[in-house]
């Protein structure tokens, strides 16, 4: 591997350097050269040896802990469209009357959300690369864990020119008008969602989305012969807003529709509409372990979230209970049950932990966690128009992260003068 | 009464290389030398020029803002050169040993207790600058009284010298080394803090207030000693000085002649055998290193690996340094597959748990080299310095606050307490691989300035 870097250093890093013709696009050749060579850069002085780890490992490891997500996201649509052709009745995958494998479920499915991942890294890997080009610094990776949780959270029929514009949306105003990398005050995934969220509602809400009902192209067309164009589906977090009055709870989920079952193993297992990578609790978890394990992701957030989210849910299905309450369904829904619904478990694992949108005092950590739990079920309980409550409470809770902060080195500080006022006396 | 401390928070860097226990006598140094640039904030004023005479103990030069403050050759014979740097700032004061052995008589306080006359003592040998104090971490004022003086009588760095051995032998100087110090702070007694790994300090229990402490590094640290026992306010002053210089205060003010004997450990994975050498401060590093070193582009670190200063052969021990750390040099790039970013890193050592070698025994020792293992990025990752740091203050905060030059900020969280290397640790684990030591020592100088 020395050849090759030889081969870079000598041929094709000259015009970049001070004095080339190039050397405006340092920065990009910087973060292609960083990437595959760890610079023999040594120390000058302080500590002479140091940790192994690096920003490229820690925001890789993340996108491993993202691996089972994606690779069940992909899955499940091609589930989901089985479940749907199944539904209708009609039970004839490529042409034959039977099921699709689970191997075809994915090969239908990735079509969809490879394009989407591959749109949002171009785009924010672009941006990113021309910020760093104007500001003349190197690039940093935040954005590689960015880049593959915003297909993630994506319905699947989202076009892939309003992942385009979110991103650049993300990218620019949650991020770099800020400083960049490190310096964001939003999650940068959660902006892009929120911001497509509100500014295109028919494609990133209501009962259409949430489904991919076959392909019009010829690529594929032989997968899907009977294009269903006009499917409805909803999430169970929509569903039971439309839900009639009188009707239970377990009615409702169980009688969805022919193919479908939000019941607590679907909704754990993923096997239920929703963005594409945030369906299956089971996935985050394996996410949570990896993250958990290697010490990246806050398992105090995570944690704290869990229990903030089993209280709220706990103290709603408390309020079901009672007389005043009996015809709100939502009440209703047991508290793990709604842990194991909607957006929850994804937000909480991967999108809470950002360390650098979230509190970042040990302390602080405990209160930012409950907080989004709590806000996160209430938004989405009392507030039905907002079904994805997580992604909600999460950036209002970035935004309090500071004040959160504040006060708890505040009490750092107060303990501090209280000693030194002892001394004095 | 002895009490125990225990201190979870930190961690031990497992280098290979530790010392073994044998003392050997370094080779014969005809050059010695003080550099003024071990003592931060210092500014030297010469009292001799080169060619001068010199005697043992005879002062070389002096703090410009303390006069009385002076630093005295280590060794007879002749002053050589004087070395400068940019705008001729004074380097090194070198010293060509002559084999006369002629020394200045030091007046012995008549009693130990005496402030006055141990004080003068000090002052007059050129001892006093191994007392140091808090905050800042740099020699004490002669007229401040300190609220305590603190003795941590062991290291707890990568590969530090197992104070037990070093100390054998020793017992009545340091006694009286004690004694001495104790009459500096007014009678109180000296604040020993002991590992308790080692029980050789035990024995002065009557002589000074023992705590015991457990834990990994930097449980050493005499800032996380002070932090944990008598934590330091603002305009309060703590003294503090190292194990082996109590020996030779008390050396000196029994015997009227200047000692300025070090023990040093020459550790570290590059050196083929390591061993502790008897040497005498300001010695030249080529009189230990040499012929102990094994092939290959290495640095040579004076003290230890995560705080010490780059040396070469040709330069000198440090001024408080007793030990010696020689790791490889990581100026090769590294593929990002075999062993950079990407690779599973069965050699790297790593405070985070992103490398497998997490799961390894404690027993199993790392040659770490000097590669940054990446490039400087801004604050991302958080709760790494909170690991790894056992004061009750925000050690990132701290950092931030420094960063923006908030003085008011920095004194409310606690920079009076800490020292760069009490950041030592921060700057290792940091994913950012931001140079937090300096960070911290920009911040006590800002504050420094506003007390001048």
């Amino acid at each position: 591997m020395k050849g090759l870097h030889k081969f870079l250093d000598e041929k094709i890093a000259p015009p970049f350097k001070e004095g080339g013709k190039l050397r405006k696009f340092w920065p990009m050749y910087d973060a292609l050269e960083t990437f595959a060579f760890v610079p023999g850069h040594t120390t000058h002085k302080g500590s002479h040896v140091r940790d192994g780890i690096d920003l490229k490992r820690t925001m890789f490891l993340v996108i491993v802990a993202l691996i089972p997500c994606l690779l069940f996201g992909i899955y499940n649509i091609g589930f989901q469209y089985d479940a749907i052709l199944t539904e209708a009745g009609r039970i004839d995958w490529l042409g034959e009357a039977r099921h699709a494998t689970w191997l075809e479920m994915f090969i239908y499915g990735a079509p969809m959300v490879l394009p989407m991942v591959i749109v949002s890294y171009a785009v924010g890997l672009g941006i990113e690369i021309l910020f760093g080009i104007i500001n003349g610094h190197s690039i940093n990776e935040g954005f590689l864990v960015s880049g593959m949780l915003i297909p993630l959270v994506m319905p699947v029929d989202c076009p892939l020119w309003m992942v385009a514009v979110g991103t650049a949306f993300a990218v620019v105003i949650a991020k770099e008008v800020f400083g960049g990398t490190g310096m964001n005050i939003l999650n940068v995934a959660l902006t892009a969602r929120a911001f497509m969220f509100f500014a295109y509602p028919t494609k990133m809400s209501g009962n259409n989305v949430w489904f991919h009902t076959g392909y019009s192209d010829s690529l594929t067309a032989a997968a899907s012969p009977n294009v269903i164009d006009t499917y409805t589906g909803a999430t169970p977090l929509g569903l039971l807003v439309d839900t009639p009055d009188g009707a239970s709870i377990s009615s409702v989920i169980a009688n969805v529709g022919g193919g479908f079952d939000f019941s607590l193993w679907n909704s754990f297992m993923g096997f239920i509409p929703g963005s594409i990578g945030s369906t299956s609790v089971l996935m985050c978890l394996i996410g949570a372990a990896i993250l958990i394990a290697t010490g990246i992701g806050s398992w105090r957030i995570m944690a704290w979230a869990v229990v903030g989210g089993a209280l709220m849910g706990g103290f709603f299905n408390y309020l079901g209970s009672l007389e005043a309450f009996a015809d709100n369904l939502y009440l209703d829904i047991p508290w793990y049950h709604q842990l194991c619904l909607g957006g929850f478990a994804f937000g909480v694992v991967f999108m809470a932990t950002d360390p650098v949108s979230a509190a970042q005092t040990t302390r602080g950590k405990m209160w930012y966690g409950l907080l989004i739990g709590i806000l996160a079920i209430l938004i989405r309980t009392a507030n039905p128009a907002y079904p994805e409550g997580i992604m909600l409470a999460i950036l209002f809770m970035n935004v309090m992260a500071p004040t959160i902060d504040h006060y708890v080195i505040e009490g750092n500080i107060k303990k501090r003068m209280k000693r030194a006022k002892l001394a004095i006396a | 009464m002895s009490r125990t401390i225990k201190i979870r928070k930190g961690a031990d860097i497992r280098l290979v290389g530790a010392a073994e226990n044998t003392l050997k006598e370094s080779a014969a140094c005809s050059v010695y030398a003080i550099k003024p640039t071990d003592f931060h904030g210092l500014i030297p004023k010469l009292l001799l020029k080169e060619g001068a005479e010199v005697k043992k103990g005879t002062p070389l030069f002096h703090d410009k803002q303390n006069p009385s403050i002076v630093f005295t050759s280590p060794v007879s014979g002749e002053v050589a050169e004087i070395v400068r740097g940019a705008k001729r700032k004074i380097l090194e004061i070198r010293v060509l040993a002559d084999t006369s052995n002629t020394a200045e008589v030091i007046t012995k306080p008549s009693s130990m207790s005496s402030k006055e006359e141990v004080t003068n003592a000090l002052l007059s040998s050129g001892l006093w600058p191994f007392i140091r104090q808090r905050p800042f971490s740099t020699i004490a004022r002669p007229s401040d009284t300190p609220k305590a003086i603190f003795v941590s009588t062991f290291s707890s760095a990568p590969l530090a010298p197992d104070a037990d051995f070093v100390m054998q032998g020793q017992e009545a100087a340091f006694k009286a080394g004690l004694s001495a110090l104790s009459a500096l702070s007014n009678g109180g007694k000296v604040e020993l803090g002991v590992s308790s790994e080692g029980n050789w300090f035990n024995q002065f229990s009557a002589d000074a207030n023992i705590t015991t402490y457990h834990g990994p590094h930097p449980t050493g640290n005499v800032g996380v000693q002070i932090h944990k026992t008598n934590p330091l306010n603002k305009g309060e002053v703590v003294w503090y000085c190292n194990a082996q210089d109590v020996v030779n205060i008390g050396k000196t003010l029994t015997t009227g002649e200047l000692s300025v004997d070090r023990i040093v450990a020459l550790v570290g994975s590059e050196v083929s055998s390591p061993a502790y050498f008897s040497t005498k401060v300001g010695s030249q590093v080529k009189t230990i290193t040499t012929g102990n070193l094994k092939e290959g582009n290495s640095r040579i670190v004076s003290g230890d690996v995560l705080t010490g200063d780059k040396v070469n052969e040709d330069n000198f021990i440090g001024f408080y340094s007793e030990q010696i750390t020689v790791v490889p040099e990581g100026d090769e790039p590294q593929f990002f597959l075999t062993e950079g970013w990407l690779a599973p890193g069965f050699n790297k050592f790593s405070l985070s748990k992103s490398f497998p070698t997490w799961i390894s025994p404690k027993s199993k020792k790392f040659a770490l080299n000097t590669n940054m293992n990446g490039e400087e990025r801004k604050f991302v990752v958080t709760g790494q310095y909170e690991k790894v740091f056992p004061f009750d203050i925000y050690p990132v905060q701290l950092v931030k606050s420094i960063i923006v030059n908030d003085i008011d900020m920095m004194e409310k969280l606690g920079i009076y307490e800490v020292a760069p290397e009490d950041f030592a640790l921060c700057e290792y684990a940091c994913t950012s691989k931001i140079n937090v030591q300096s960070i911290i020592r920009e911040g006590l100088d800002t504050i420094m300035e506003e007390f001048k």
